[in-house]
């Protein structure tokens, strides 16, 4: 019986000898195998920017808007005719007073006029409480956020992003400066480091002022927002039970009040969210079988090519097992090498547009590799396998004459 | 020894059926030294293909050394094919990857032989055919009559009882075709059974046996000289 040892090396000599065949084959693999590294990567990317986009918003958040959400069919306030009350300060302050309630932050959006000695730029400004910080796990990169006070209370200071810092301050210290925003002056007491979007606000090019000084600024009695974060997962819905009941006692009985959960928004987007899966899916799917076609062909090809010379090894005494082997052995060593090439390519790929694309986390899901790994091995060994088998069997005559 | 019992081939070609072997009887002893000869498509191949176990019979029976080798299986068959038949070709057939040594020592490897002992034997079956400084060439890098060396180095590598040759030196010019046929004759010498085809009526001459076919039949069977 031929040992394992010379089969390997019989199999070796003819991948490095017939070098055109080898480079069809192992371009075959690679192509097919890095562009679904490639592909799926790109749209697990952009399903993780999703994803992140939306866990940013902070944990077991609970988030009251003002109205009656439209979604949720007639308005029973504007059927009767009572207008809506406005979400007040103290509407945030009474949600406080319950024990799951782990830290609230009222919320007021404007946009006014920013300068400092003469540089002046429009920026959005956000008018909160100082449990905003922890609450968006932002963080300072100098100086301290809003401080910890009555709600009730309008003091001129404000908090700036990274990139207000730079373009309204540039070379000078931006902390301790006052700063006008629209027709009156704020002092700067801190500065954010955290970068990125959270609610379609760049968070680099925003100011924080207290909520108060935001009602007075832009000459709003409503809150825009009332973040509420619980301490529990668990306890979301019966916080949000209790803050739909004592919105309602405050407010004469009526609910005027939409209350949504970060679970609410994210399920709303989980139709997007599944459908880039299934794209994602889908994408892998179609590399993968123009790969395994890719791959199919070659083999058959070269199986083909090389039918001759399984006539001449049965003539010479090899049994249709030994042929088998050769054979066997082969595509496996070129699969293997074929594999680990496409590997390669699809990691310099998706490396390549991380680079292009900082923002996109785009990293191939394991299963997508794994998954173009086995199919590019599979179809490499099976149809280097099945023509091979038929050749084995002919007569070593027929097999022989063959060209 | 060979017997061949009522051996018929038929090839399908289309609608029709093509007789190349018709009812061949035929006994051949050990160390012989037999010639086949014919007009072409008389079957003399299809027969030395049956005789080397690259076809099989539509009917009849085949013994080689007392064993009916028509009931064989495929891997016993492939057994056979490695210890006892040796097979020359009139286009070679090497293994154009593969160097001289490495062409002579297939049949070992298929035969799971270890390297040593391969790789002595080998050294003594190129010495002998004086090959020993064309070891590492490739085939492309052998004149016809050496490649012609190498494969009956290959094919008898094996030491086989029957040593066949379709046309060897078909392809071969007729100073390196006249070397080849006397290291033929010297292997049947020591005693080899050889059977070979031809189309040179000298070459035919050299026999000790001769067997003329026509139209798939054995026309005469003679012992020239005699
Ligand atoms: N695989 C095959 N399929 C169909 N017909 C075949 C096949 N092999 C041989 N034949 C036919 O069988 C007959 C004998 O062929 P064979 O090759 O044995 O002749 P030959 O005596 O060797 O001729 P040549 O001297 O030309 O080599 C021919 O008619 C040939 O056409
Ligand atoms: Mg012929």
């Amino acid at each position: 019986m031929l040992l394992t040892r010379d089969a390997i090396k019989f199999s070796w000599q003819a991948l490095t000898a017939n070098t055109t065949r080898t480079f069809l084959m192992l371009l075959a693999m690679s192509i097919g195998v890095g562009s679904v590294v490639i592909l799926t990567s790109l749209g697990e990317g952009a399903r993780n920017y999703v994803t992140a986009e939306f866990s940013a918003l902070g944990t077991n958040l609970v988030i009251v808007i003002p109205g009656r959400s439209e979604t949720s069919g007639g308005n029973p306030a504007t059927m009767m005719g009572v207008t809506e009350r406005d979400l007040t300060i103290n509407d945030a302050v009474a949600l406080t007073r319950n024990p799951d309630v782990l830290r609230i932050a009222p919320l007021n959006i404007g946009a006014a006029e920013v300068s400092w000695q003469g540089r002046k730029r429009e920026i959005t400004i956000q008018g909160s409480s100082h449990e905003l910080l922890k609450l968006r796990q932002w963080k300072m990169s100098q100086g301290k956020f809003l401080p910890k006070m009555d709600l009730e209370r309008a003091k001129s200071v404000c908090v700036i992003g990274n990139k207000v810092r730079n373009e309204i301050f540039g070379a000078h210290s931006a902390l301790g400066q006052w700063m006008r925003i629209g027709d009156r002056r704020y002092r700067v007491i801190g500065i954010l480091d955290s970068e990125g979007q959270s609610l379609g606000i760049d968070i680099g090019d925003t100011v924080i002022i207290p909520v108060a000084s935001a009602q007075s600024l832009f000459n709003v009695p409503s809150l825009f927002r009332i973040f509420v974060e619980v301490k529990t997962r668990a306890a979301i819905p019966e916080v949000i039970t209790f803050i739909k009941e004592t919105l309602r006692e405050r407010h004469q009985g009526v609910e005027d009040v939409t209350v949504i959960t970060q679970d609410a928004v994210l399920a709303t987007f989980d139709r997007i969210l599944g459908a880039l899966t299934y794209a994602v899916g889908g994408i892998a799917a179609i590399s993968l079988a123009v790969a395994g076609i890719l791959i199919m062909n070659v083999m058959l090809v070269t199986v083909s090519q090389r039918t001759s010379e399984i006539g001449l090894l049965k003539s010479l005494g090899a049994s249709e097992q030994n042929i088998l082997m050769l054979i066997l052995i082969e595509a496996v060593l070129l699969s293997t090498l074929g594999a680990i090439l496409g590997f390669i390519l699809g990691q310099l790929g998706s490396w390549a547009i991380r680079s292009a694309f900082p923002v996109l986390p785009a990293y191939a899901p394991l299963w997508a590799t794994f998954a173009s790994l086995f199919v590019a091995m599979l179809t490499g060994v099976l149809f280097s396998l099945l023509p091979a088998k038929k050749a084995a069997r002919l007569n070593p005559v027929d097999a022989l004459m063959r060209h | 020894m060979i017997k061949l019992v009522n051996i018929h081939r038929n090839f399908q070609v289309g609608e029709q059926t093509v007789h190349a072997l018709n009812d061949i009887n035929l006994e051949i002893t050990d160390a012989e030294y037999v010639s086949i000869m014919g007009p072409s498509g008389s079957g003399k191949s299809t027969l030395l293909n049956l005789l080397g176990l690259l076809d099989r019979p539509t009917s009849g029976q085949y013994f080689l050394n007392n064993t009916n080798v028509t009931d064989l299986d495929e891997t016993e068959q492939a057994l056979m094919r490695n210890k006892s038949i040796g097979f020359v070709f009139q286009t070679f057939h090497l293994v154009p990857r593969l160097t001289a040594a490495e062409n002579i020592e297939l049949p070992l490897v298929l035969a799971g032989i270890p390297e040593q002992q391969r790789k002595d034997r080998v050294a003594a079956a190129l010495d002998s055919l004086d090959l020993s400084n064309r070891a590492d060439h490739k085939p492309e890098q052998l004149s016809g009559g050496q490649r012609q060396r190498v494969a009956i180095a290959r094919a008898t590598i094996s030491r086989p009882s029957v040593l066949l040759a379709d046309e060897p030196t078909g392809n071969l010019d007729q100073k390196s075709g006249l070397n080849v046929i006397e290291i033929l004759e010297a292997l049947n010498h020591k005693g080899i059974t050889l059977i070979m085809v031809t189309h040179d009526e000298s070459l035919g001459a050299r026999s000790t046996r001769s067997i003329r076919m026509l139209d798939g039949r054995i026309e005469s069977d003679t012992v020239p000289g005699k």
